[in-house]
């Protein structure tokens, strides 16, 4: 408590407040333009962060993170199409809501509900973290080396539609990862002395997120302009906050235990969010498909606090389950910082002032956005050729400020390349990420556990954590076969069917 | 009703990528599509994607790639329990298998559920003219950048790929393009501390 009190103290620092603030602007404001959403917003803001102190790194991050979240909620309500699949729940009846002409009181209770459910969270991740990272110092490198292998097995087989692809980004991430020469030997570095550190993590993400969306959606270029619905300030009269303050908890309690689990993800308790509500919906039921308010507040809720969960793993394991967070993680490495159990007990006074700032970014988001609503809503009517001729400067700019090298330029457009046919291919993003920065510390924290057992293979799953963890990745990989072959009984149901079964039957 | 046109573009492109998902999954499929006739027309010619035997053969040249990169590695040092070679081994020829894989999937009409997006109309043909044109200006951002400096080729970048993507004003695109890049300089140097190299135009900025 004392110790976060410190981290307060230093986060509302006037310093600090004006990088805070700065952070939750630049973050709202790229994170509603159309067809960037939080980690591409996080990854093309990270240049800004280069040359500041780390706590004020950090700190203005925190804003980034916030604010591209609430921009991409802001961007799936007043626009029908959303970009993230977390927001597509909210799109459903944010959109038919704002339609109706209620689109500020869809906007309140989207930036309320996240404000309520991501001050709760961080109350949660503040509670959670420090035991969590107690509980995982002592654990050794056999356990570690299972917990990446369970991050790596989870983000690729339980999210999407195919696990075929899931596996081939995820290789595919994990050969980027092994070029350099960090064992001593030059991998695939193709003689090239620029490619021994390694490729920056940085160059890849704003690569495979900026150059390839920009590329993909010059290719598919919507000629017509999408229709943008007009909203004046943000309000919610009496009757909206009694039906909204009930979902927000109930979006909470979803959103929390799912994003701190390995690949929980916010696509499962948005859904499930959005189920809920409208069971319970009484009276009010016959309004869902029409712009019912619960629909909004419940799933918005439930995605703020997932994000919030995503950094218990974090911070206390070392351990990215979004892409988000991936981008974060590689942050922190880019400050010298290596987040983990190690983190708290080496800079406690960072992670507490990290814990603080997501208080005050969350605060300040309220207090600059709900007015702001206007004019983020301006920004959706950027003409197309800026828009993305804007996020291809910025992607340049982003690789350049890494080393002043036009090398670093050709990567991100020989990445931009891939991006580009992954989402031809429908590849997903998010094993690649992780892949990339997990890989290396993968095959580290096996060389730890073997070097230790003089390489013994049974030393692998010597501890009974690592036992358990590897039962799961076992029952994560062969559960749906299984439940497959019981017979008389259908396969589980995909969740991306059954949102699309959803989206149908509101929309029809 | 404003509007309602557009959104039936956005359904049609919606539906189409629907349709993507249901042939990637085996079971329970066929119910789906007769609830859109819109996807069921896409659907209506299959066929093998031919461009994914394409995928199949880069990721099989990378998996080779990788294993001969390892293959050729030395014996790692005494203390190091993992040799420096195993992580390509296991990862080259999982990329093999998994094209592999990728081949024969795609030869049984698996197809690739294209991503959709806010400005992104599925409906098009894939806009070849539009992506070489990037393609050129980012090659052209490469070659030109260490001599020209961040200030003038950032502004060509802007300009460029706003032309390219159809925005025909180009005196316009160009200004805009030098404040954001001249911008951008200040910024980064004054305000962040982050030294730009200048290029040509030092000790001009």
């Amino acid at each position: 408590m004392d110790a976060l009190l410190t981290g307060l103290g230093l986060a509302l620092q006037p310093e600090n407040l004006v990088y805070a603030v700065v952070g939750v602007l630049l973050g709202t404001a790229v994170g509603v333009l159309p067809g960037i959403g939080p980690a591409m917003t996080v990854a093309l803001l990270l240049p800004v962060t280069y040359n500041v102190s780390p706590s004020a790194a950090l700190i203005m991050f925190a804003g980034i993170y916030y604010g591209g979240m609430y921009g991409g909620s802001t961007t799936s309500i007043l626009l029908n199409t959303p970009g993230e699949s977390s927001s597509v729940i909210t799109a459903l009846e944010g959109n038919k809501m704002a339609k109706t002409g209620r689109a500020a009181q869809a906007l309140a209770t989207a930036a309320i509900g996240s404000f309520v459910a991501g001050t709760i969270s961080t109350v949660l991740l503040v509670a959670l973290a420090p035991t969590v990272a107690e509980w995982v110092v002592v654990l050794g490198a056999p356990s570690y080396f299972a917990m990446m292998l369970l991050a790596l097995v989870a983000v690729t087989s339980v999210l999407g539609s195919s696990k075929l692809r899931g596996f081939i980004a995820l290789a595919l991430g994990l050969a980027i990862g092994l070029v350099g020469t960090t064992t001593g030997q030059a991998r695939l570095t193709f003689g090239n002395p620029l490619l021994a550190d390694g490729i920056d993590i940085v160059v890849v993400a704003v690569a495979i997120f900026a150059v390839g969306e920009a590329l993909w959606v010059a290719a598919h270029l919507r000629r017509r302009p999408l229709e943008v619905i007009p909203v004046g300030r943000p309000w919610m009269d009496r009757e909206d906050w009694g039906r909204s303050w009930k979902p927000w908890l109930r979006g909470t309690a979803y959103g929390f235990p799912f994003g701190a689990l390995p690949a929980g993800g916010a696509e499962m308790p948005t859904f499930l969010s959005y189920i809920t509500e409208r069971r319970l919906a009484g009276k009010h039921r016959a309004e869902f498909g029409k712009g019912a308010i619960e629909g909004v507040a419940g799933p918005e809720a439930a995605n703020n606090a997932s994000a919030a969960g995503t950094l218990v793993p974090l911070l206390a394991i070392g351990l990215p389950t979004t892409a988000t967070a991936a981008v974060i993680l590689a942050a922190m490495q880019g400050y010298g910082l290596q987040p983990g159990p190690q983190l708290f007990e080496a800079e406690p006074e960072l992670v507490w002032t990290l814990l603080a700032s997501l208080f005050v970014a969350n605060t300040l988001l309220l207090v600059i956005n709900l007015p702001m609503a206007p004019l983020w809503a301006k920004l959706l009517r950027l003409p197309r050729p800026y828009l993305y001729a804007g996020i291809l400067f910025f992607a340049v700019l982003g690789a350049y400020s890494v080393n002043f090298q036009w090398f670093d330029v050709a990567l991100l457009g020989l990445f931009g390349v891939l991006g580009f046919a992954m989402r031809r291919f429908g590849l997903p993003v998010l094993p690649l990420i992780v892949g990339v920065i997990l890989g290396p510390r993968l095959e580290e924290q096996l060389g730890q556990a073997l070097q230790l057992s003089r390489g013994d293979v049974s030393a692998l799953w010597s501890e009974p954590v690592a036992v358990i963890v590897y039962a799961v990745i076992v029952a994560l990989l062969l559960g749906p076969l299984v439940l497959r072959l019981i017979p008389g009984r259908q396969g589980p149901e995909r969740l991306e069917d059954e949102v699309e079964s959803l989206e149908e039957e509101v929309r029809s | 009703m404003p509007g309602g046109e557009v959104r039936a573009g956005g359904r049609a492109g919606h539906d189409a990528a629907g349709s993507g998902a249901g042939a990637t999954t085996p079971g329970g499929s066929a119910a789906a599509h007769a609830a859109r006739p819109a996807g069921a027309d896409a659907l209506a010619d299959p066929g093998p994607d031919r461009a994914q035997y394409g995928l199949a053969a880069v990721l099989a040249v990378v998996g080779v790639w990788t294993v001969a990169d390892s293959a050729g590695m030395g014996p790692g040092f005494a203390d190091q329990a993992v040799q420096p070679g195993a992580f390509g081994w296991v990862i080259g020829v999982a990329l093999v298998v998994l094209a592999a894989l990728l081949a024969v999937a795609t030869a049984r009409g698996n197809r690739p559920e294209a991503e959709s997006g806010e400005d992104v109309d599925l409906d098009q043909s894939t806009d070849w003219r539009t992506l070489a044109g990037l393609a050129g200006v980012l090659v052209a951002t490469v070659a030109l950048i260490d001599w020209l400096g961040w200030a003038i080729v950032g502004a060509l970048l802007f300009a460029g790929a706003a032309t390219v993507l159809g925005s025909r004003h180009w005196v316009r695109n160009l200004l805009i393009g030098a404040v954001l890049s001249v911008g951008s300089w200040y910024g980064f140097y004054v305000g962040l501390g982050i030294p730009i190299p200048a290029g040509v135009l030092d000790g001009i900025l």
